[in-house]
């Protein structure tokens, strides 16, 4: 606490708010910070958060001082002290602390005592002021040097273009102009290479990738789509139900380098794209993928937080913000490849239900005032949008430290409570609304000014300390902030009830009409420029891709010489491995709609597929289905595209969803696209999705995109993430008592497999496991897959199946295995019928298929409804898998898959 | 006629829509309170016929669980739960809403020092993490009107970090001698936890999941039961199914005032 000096009012403010009985117990020090703590043999070290970072702790120890009457101090902050004996040296210690238990992004730490990074309350004098940058006369060299020291991420061409306009006007641009500019045609928010220009190596032109999901989408013309590829998010609506808005995002590069805080603004960051539909969230996902957990540190880049730090950080930045902000964190994956060592991948998703106001909202009219709800503006987060559109390399950490914020999930919530208070309802409170993420409000206002242009003043921007230049304030990616469009007669009522929220909301300009965006500062000019340039001046990326296929390998034979160790091999790997401990760390029951969970129910003992959702006054609710592997991207990305489709579709049917009611999300995290390889794969990944969404007549209704994923190493070596694509299935269930378990549920029943197993091997966690590529095919689109799916629907529907499980990963050996684990049942089968060879019929992954339990009577009607099926046993009490294959017959018991899976070995 | 419920709301609250629907299916009509609309709608408060302290993470539970939302209550509007039961007022509260009763001084075990000494605390979770999962209840306390009612098990899930009910062997004793110890985790066959994770999901003390005050009329709970009161939510995990069925604790709350 800083500026109480009474040791009177100190006791007081610590016994009322800190100290209580079986709890922390308080000592009051007073401190001199110019003068250095007597030496301890013992290790003592602090760390404190950095000044201006959220410290929900100190914030609440300071609001309730205030109400105690005790508001003696000025400032606090917080900070734990670590205590140990040591024999290390100085240098040991400092690398102890700034690997394990400081992260220098967001703390500070010292021995001893550290001083708490208190925010400055005034103003140090320094007048902030806005600088005009020279760029006109620029040769190309300098172009590249200011593009870099800025880090600007602006394209050569785009450069020239930049200042070939501003020596049309006649002058340089200021310091917030260019930064604008660079934030409105970053990666991050023009998309520039899913709208880029792209020739082959051969000459020919690829359309946009961005028009063909577009096209594909309009061309499957789904009744249920009401929005896509428009907006924050894409909005469905099944059948008579809710309407549902789903979008989902990456939050790669700031959880590299601060994880906890990268992940769980990754997590307000997405749910604010789904307030802004606007909706209110009621069900979240998330993909990670980290670097082994086995990684030797000094295997790591230079710079590169282990894995392991980054997987618990990651974790428990997801937990920390979903928990609090109350919205289930219900389906996801987890996915383990020494490609994401430096660059680790964080999707977050988020479903919503579409408030009433939607239709009614649009775009804002001129004279409406501009209102910038929830949190106050301060030095977070500035470059957001192109630092993550730049490569990873050694300083990255340090350099970007500012990139990083921690959020507060309570602001958010009651950001989401008055939204809902004001836009549940036929006439909302609003014309039109955005959210504030990367660019801050340069890009949430630019947007919502395109059309119209708007006048702004950045003096009435609530902020949380002073001292901020004005493009700070502009460029500002403050956390938990909403912009929303209001008829001026409409703000008193909308900025009351903002305040009884405890919502922080002001009005900082207004939309004009003059397509002009025009930013101040009080009297001081700090942006001037027309929209259209800002937003149609940015030449089209012009890119090479190489679509020539990746070399094939001719198969070598996979010889796998004891199937039951093998099966629990493959079950410890850690992609196929429980994912219960992280699981548990997520509230999936929270609203008191989740039917299928993530875990088997009721044993709980093994996974589910998909996940169903339902308001508990409702019977009509949704399915969520994730398909990824990026292993099949690494020989065939188009094949891999197909196949992640089809694993999100395999998901959703399992659970017993309309296959005919499923909306698709893209999101791709991938390399460098101007090597044309990386863009070749990219242009084949697109191709396999549309294809896929096509044959499945599941339309796309939102993407996103993360390139760049790379690390440039001190010698110049550059590596890349493998060809990652998230595929996010969201489908209707119009019945959900109907749904189905991954549960294992009566003896006798007969085991039936649907679907087509060939020799496709590469890119499996066979090979893997194998510890080399043995050639051959990857999984191949199964087009006979969408007829299969509708026939399990109707069989489903009309009660015939028992339960369901999809096979994935692993292929059927892991999805027989994991299906015994659902029950305290077991499985006694014969895969003879499955394919000409055991080690592809056990290890295959191949499209399109799903185990399904059955009454025995039913098999005959069953298979010949599905067309592609073949029987391969019976639930058995014995609670083993016995397994008859062509060469041998072999047992896993129960205790052994338990125990694999489990990750325990 | 319907009784009402008032639910109390704290920024951070995040259950109040759950809990809600579970008195809705106890037919009671609820009211929500926001803790900063106090002291103006305090005649909410005083008229409703049961209050709940719904769970979440109130003030993001910066100075402890409960901890900022109990002050405010109290400075805003001054000992009305502690009136409100001595008027015969059923309450409840849980996860958030167990912890904010602890601090409020309504469930402190020996009511001789109440005003002495916090004699009970919700700590961090043995394991340290925070925990969903579902857990198997047996009603234990035939003094608290929430409970005794209850004929078998109920199941539902929990999820909290600091749900670890920590108490001296004195003041335990006391709760075991006056029937204050209303909820246990055990077992899904029944048998006792006996302080074993999983099925105690945090190693609180005795098992103990919810406690109830001297009058019987207070409850407060660690798990969830306002997420298991239809037949279609005991699928996502109930180890009973629907036997496990927690709407009679809250149908037992509302009967208690329908009938006095």
């Amino acid at each position: 606490m800083s500026g109480c000096s009474d040791e009177v009012d100190a006791q007081r403010l610590a016994q009322s708010l800190i100290s209580e009985p079986f709890g922390p117990q308080v000592a009051v020090t007073f401190v001199n910070p110019d003068e250095d703590p007597a030496a301890s043999s013992e290790l003592v070290v602090e760390v404190a958060r950095r000044a201006g970072v959220t410290d929900r702790v100190a914030f609440q120890m300071q609001e309730s001082a205030a109400r105690l009457g005790l508001d003696v101090c000025i400032a606090t902050g917080s900070a734990h002290r670590i205590l140990g004996a040591t024999h290390l040296d100085d240098s040991a210690v400092s690398e102890l602390v700034e690997r394990i238990l400081c992260n220098p992004v967001v703390e500070i730490w010292d021995r001893s005592r550290v001083n708490p990074g208190f925010v400055p309350t005034s103003s140090d004098g320094t007048q902030s002021r806005v600088e005009t940058v020279a760029l006109r006369g620029l040769n190309d060299v300098q172009l590249s040097q200011l593009n870099r020291q800025r880090g600007l991420a602006l394209d050569h061409s785009e450069l020239l273009v930049v200042q070939q306009w501003f020596a049309t006007e006649g002058r340089d641009p200021t310091d917030a102009e260019i930064e604008t500019i660079a934030q409105t045609w970053s990666e991050h928010c023009s998309h520039k290479t899913f709208t880029a220009r792209i020739t082959t190596t051969r000459g020919d032109v690829v359309a946009p990738l961005l028009r063909q999901l577009r096209d594909c989408t309009r061309a499957i013309n789904a009744p249920f789509v009401v929005s896509a590829f428009d907006g924050n998010a894409g909005i469905v609506r099944f059948g008579d139900s809710h309407a549902l808005a789903i979008k989902a995002e990456t939050h790669n590069h700031p959880s590299a380098v601060e994880p906890f805080g990268g992940a769980n603004t990754g997590v307000g960051g997405v749910v604010r794209d789904v307030l802004a539909a606007p909706a209110i969230p009621v069900a979240l996902t998330d993909v990670l993928c980290f670097g082994p957990a086995d990684t030797r540190p000094d295997q790591l880049p230079r710079g590169v937080l282990h894995p392991e730090m980054i997987r618990e950080g990651v974790v428990a930045g997801v937990a920390d913000y979903g928990n609090k902000i109350g919205v289930p964190t219900v389906a996801g994956a987890v996915l383990y490849d020494e490609g994401y060592i430096a660059n680790p991948l964080v999707f977050c998703g988020c479903v919503g239900r579409v408030l009433r106001g939607y239709d009614a909202i649009g775009e804002p009219r001129v004279g409406d005032q501009i209102v910038v709800i929830g949190g106050a503006t301060g030095r977070d987060g500035i470059k957001g949008a192109t630092f993550s559109s730049m490569t990873v390399d050694a300083s990255t950490g340090s350099v970007a430290g500012a990139s990083v914020q921690i959020g507060d999930p309570i602001v958010e919530r009651l950001v989401g409570e008055v939204l809902v208070d004001l836009l549940d309802r036929e006439v909302p409170l609003c014309t039109s609304l955005t959210d504030c993420g990367a660019g801050g409000l340069s890009s949430a206002v630019g947007e919502m000014a395109e059309k119209l242009g708007a006048t702004i003043d950045l003096a009435l921007v609530e902020r949380k300390y002073p001292g901020l230049a004005p493009w700070e304030i502009w460029l500002s990616e403050a956390q938990e902030r909403m912009v929303l469009g209001v008829d001026p007669r409409d703000v008193p009522e909308v900025l009351h009830r903002c305040l009884t929220r405890g919502v922080k909301a002001t009005v900082i300009g207004e939309f004009t009409g003059t397509r002009r965006l025009i930013v101040q500062h009080g009297s001081e000019i700090v942006v001037d420029m027309p929209t259209d340039f800002l937003f149609d001046g940015r030449p089209q990326r012009e890119m090479i891709a190489d679509l020539e296929p990746h070399p094939t390998l001719a198969t070598t034979s996979r010889r796998v010489a004891d199937h039951a160790q093998m099966v629990c091999q493959l079950l410890a790997h850690p992609n196929i491995a429980s994912k219960e401990a992280v699981i548990r760390r997520y509230d999936h029951e929270i609203l008191g709609a989740t039917v299928i969970g993530p875990m088997s129910a009721p044993w709980q003992t093994g996974p589910s597929d998909g996940v169903v959702i339902v308001r508990p006054e409702d019977v009509n609710g949704f399915a969520l289905g994730i398909g990824v592997n990026a292993r099949y991207g690494l020989y065939d990305c188009r094949s891999m595209a197909w196949s992640a489709v089809d694993e999100a579709m395999r998901n959703v049917v399992s659970v017993g969803a309309d296959p005919s009611a499923v909306a698709l999300l893209d999101n791709f995290s991938w390399g460098d696209p101007s090597r044309p390889s990386t863009l070749g794969d990219l242009v084949h990944a697109v191709d396999g999705c549309c294809a896929a969404a096509l044959a499945f007549s599941a339309p796309f209704v939102s993407g996103k995109d993360s390139l760049n994923n790379e690390y440039e190493s001190d010698s110049g070596v550059r590596q890349s993430i493998p060809p990652t694509l998230v595929i996010t299935a969201l489908a209707h269930v119009p019945e959900v008592d109907q749904c189905m378990s991954s549960t294992l549920s009566t003896i006798g029943s007969a085991i039936v497999m649907t679907g087509l197993t060939s020799d496709e091997l590469r890119g499996s966690h066979l090979d893997l496991l194998l510890g080399s590529d043995h050639g051959g095919l990857v999984p191949q689109p199964d087009t006979t897959a969408p007829l299969r799916y509708r026939a399990l629907y109707e069989l489903i529907q009309e009660g015939k199946i028992r339960s369901t499980h999809d096979c994935s990963e692993g292929g059927l050996a892991v999805a027989l295995a994991e299906y015994c684990l659902t029950s305290p049942l077991g499985l006694n089968v014969d895969i003879r019928a499955v394919a000409a060879t055991d080690v592809v019929a056990l290890y295959a992954e191949s499209n399109g298929r799903i185990l399904l339990e059955v009454d025995p009577n039913l098999v005959n009607e069953v298979c010949e409804r599905l067309g592609l099926a073949v029987l391969l046993g019976t639930v058995s009490e014995d609670p083993d898998l016995h397994c008859r294959t062509h060469d041998t017959q072999f047992c896993v018991s129960r205790p052994q898959m338990a125990t694999a899976w489990s990750g325990e070995v | 006629m319907k009784p009402t419920v008032a639910i109390l709301v704290a920024p951070g609250t995040n259950r109040h829509h759950d809990l809600a629907f579970a008195f809705s299916q106890a037919d009671c009509d609820h009211v929500f309170i926001q803790v900063t609309d106090l002291p103006e709608e305090s005649k909410n408060l005083s008229s409703a016929q049961i209050i709940a302290v719904a769970g979440g993470f109130s003030y993001a539970d910066a100075l402890g669980s409960g901890r900022v939302f109990s002050d405010e209550l109290n400075h805003r509007i001054g000992g009305i739960l502690h009136e409100r039961v001595a008027a015969g007022v059923p309450v409840i509260g849980i996860c958030n809403g167990f912890q904010m009763l602890v601090r409020s001084g309504l469930l402190t075990g020996d009511p001789e020092s109440l005003t002495t000494q916090q004699q009970i605390a919700l700590a961090h979770n043995d394991h340290g993490n925070f925990v969903c999962r579902w857990v198997t209840l047996a009603p234990v306390s035939r003094l608290s009107i929430w409970t005794a009612g209850l004929s078998g098990n109920i199941t539902c899930p929990v999820a909290h970090g600091e749900g670890r009910v920590v108490a001296s062997d004195k003041t335990l004793t006391y709760l075991h001698d006056n029937d204050m110890v209303a909820l246990r985790y055990v077992n899904h066959d029944g048998k006792p936890a006996a302080g074993q994770g999983p099925m105690n999901p945090n190693g609180s003390i005795d098992d103990i999941a919810g406690l109830c005050d001297s009058s019987g009329l207070v409850l407060g709970l660690m798990p969830h039961p306002e997420n298991h009161v239809t037949q279609r939510q005991s699928r996502s995990g109930s180890p009973t199914g629907i036997h496990g069925l927690a709407l009679n604790l809250f149908k037992s709350g509302v009967q208690h005032v329908k009938q006095s």
